[in-house]
């Protein structure tokens, strides 16, 4: 579903500490951080870990996800805020829980929106909006 | 007597410029600096006798920092103590408690706190939400679609608080009738003019589902402003005191998206340490003013607060009535959403309407039982930071 040069919404500035993720998302794989030290997960990337009692610094690895979590919460946007979104609405922005316990925000596209239920399985399913970027989405899991 | 706040300061003048749609050819800076010189006069007080500034950062003309030197230049004010306060939502009480500590510690003694907000439209509709993604939480979240102001983060905490605990737009509407009623009664609310009923609220476009335009707050343009000093020098003031009796903010988080339940709001830690500190509990609240951005936002704040179970807001708000004249009388001046939100100013107008409360100056919409112990919150982000704060008349001490 790639929109090539047509592609008008707002991409991603990946910095130095994000440029991993979308490095392996260019390639089809979700990926998070975790500490070596107190194994606490972590997104949005970050290059310090926040965990409650860890004063990691530099402990965090890249690992990847299986891409299988679930709607822990979501709504209905019926109005864009973005003109490049005009054509969507209504679509549904959701924080999708993994199984790994990590939270991203994402859109759960592929289904009509009035079926998105919290709780329902959803797995990663890629949209390559632009060479440089995949962005992750989610759909109702098959399995 | 202890060592914490508790009526170791008052709010002594308040100053607030009526929310409009557009203030054509003014600037956030000029809003503030029209809403402090009107605190500062109804405080009796002159330009000279300020020695504090705690003003809203987020407001910084031009950028480069520096925001209270710019504004005291601005004003011709030259403090000997300045800080700014950078808590969204909640700066309008996180200021009041800020400039208590502040006097209490000797470091200023006439404190003016304040924000302002502008909307020049120039007759075009409002700009479309910036689609920036250079931060580190921008950059995961603007790509799926950029909200309108928050409306979609308070829609995913709806949506989910009625998938944990089963409520209803008609539910939520009660809210938004009752805050109507009070605005309607204050000639300074944006919506004075203009009822509505539930069927209104139920019937307005869906802007994030399940939120109804009319549960949304409006963006507006305005400013507001208090003056803090010491309780002994209040007493001798102009004004009936608001003595600042306890306050708290707390924090959860810093985006809705990652840490958490994000129907728990944080103000439950903010609030028991300001009734704590207050030494009063929830069932002594007389007038609650709290922070209403949306309706889901009452709701969890009323039961972080302790006025409700967890999950009971929805029905707790059927069976009380809100309005000024009510059993519980919430929002007094109409809420953000029926009083209007000019920005951060949105929160600092519920700070200025407890003091007029308290002091028995609100005229059409004064509550008609007693308001000795007033209850404020600010809210700031998506659940982000929270602040809560007890006012109380002299009689409260």
């Amino acid at each position: 579903m790639s929109e090539g040069p047509e592609y008008r919404k707002p991409l991603p500035t990946p910095s130095a500490v994000s440029q991993p993720f979308w490095d392996a998302a260019r390639e089809h794989r979700l990926v998070y951080q975790r500490c070596r030290v107190c194994g606490t997960r972590v997104f949005y990337p970050r290059d310090i870990c926040p965990g409650p009692d860890c004063f990691g610094i530099g402990t965090l690895e890249w690992v990847e996800s299986t891409g299988k979590g679930w709607v822990y919460a979501h709504t209905i946007s019926y109005q864009p805020a973005h003109p490049a979104f005009a054509d969507d609405v209504p679509y549904v922005l959701a924080i999708i829980e993994l199984d790994e316990g990590w939270r991203m925000n994402s859109n759960v596209i592929n289904i009509d929106p009035q079926d998105v239920k919290i709780g329902m399985r959803v797995e990663v399913v890629w949209d390559d909006v632009t060479p440089e970027f995949s962005l992750p989405k989610f759909q109702p899991a098959k399995s | 007597m202890d060592d914490s706040l508790r009526g170791a300061a008052a709010i002594v003048g308040i100053g607030e410029l009526k929310p409009e749609r557009t203030r054509p050819g003014r600037d956030a800076m000029s809003l503030l600096a029209e809403a402090a010189y009107l605190a500062i006069q109804d405080a009796g007080l002159t330009k000279r006798d300020i020695d504090g500034l705690i003003m809203e950062p987020e407001l910084a003309v031009g950028g480069g920092g520096g925001f209270n030197a710019k504004m005291a230049e601005y004003m011709g004010i030259y403090p000997t103590w300045a800080t700014g306060c950078d808590a969204q939502g909640a700066a309008g009480v996180a200021m009041a408690l800020q400039a208590a500590a502040y006097v209490q510690a000797g470091l200023a003694t006439y404190v003016l706190c304040g924000m302002g907000a502008a909307i020049d439209t120039g007759g075009r509709r409002r700009p479309a939400a910036p689609a920036r993604t250079e931060t580190a939480t921008t950059e995961f979240s603007v790509p799926f679609g950029p909200t309108v102001a928050a409306n979609g983060w308070y829609a995913m905490i709806a949506k989910r608080y009625e998938a944990l605990y089963g409520t209803t737009v008609e539910k939520r509407a009660k809210i938004c009738v009752d805050l109507r009623y009070n605005a309607n009664h204050n000639p300074m609310a944006i919506w004075h003019d203009t009822p509505i009923t539930v069927d209104d609220v139920v019937k307005s476009r869906i802007v994030a589902d399940p939120l109804h335009l009319l549960e949304c707050v409006m963006p507006c343009a305005g400013g507001c402003a208090f003056i803090v000093t010491r309780a002994d020098i209040a007493r001798g003031m102009r004004h009936k005191p608001a003595y600042i009796l306890g306050g708290g903010l707390g924090i959860l988080r810093g985006n809705l998206t990652h840490v958490g339940e994000i129907t728990i709001c944080p103000v439950g830690g903010a609030a028991r340490q300001a009734f704590r500190m207050a030494r009063v509990s929830p069932a002594d609240v007389q007038v609650k003013e709290i922070y209403d951005s949306f309706t889901i936002t009452v709701m969890c704040e009323l039961e972080e607060s302790g006025f409700c179970n967890k999950g009971e807001a929805g029905d707790w708000v059927q069976e009380h009535d809100l309005t000024f004249k009510g059993d519980h009388p919430l929002n007094t001046h109409g809420g953000q959403l029926s009083y209007g939100q000019a920005s951060t100013a949105g929160g600092c107008a519920q700070v200025t309407e407890a003091v007029r409360q308290i002091r028995r100056e609100a005229g059409e919409h004064q509550v008609p039982g007693p308001t000795d112990v007033v209850y404020v919150t600010g809210s700031g982000g998506a659940f982000s930071q929270q602040a809560a704060m007890v006012l109380g008349s002299e009689a409260a001490l």
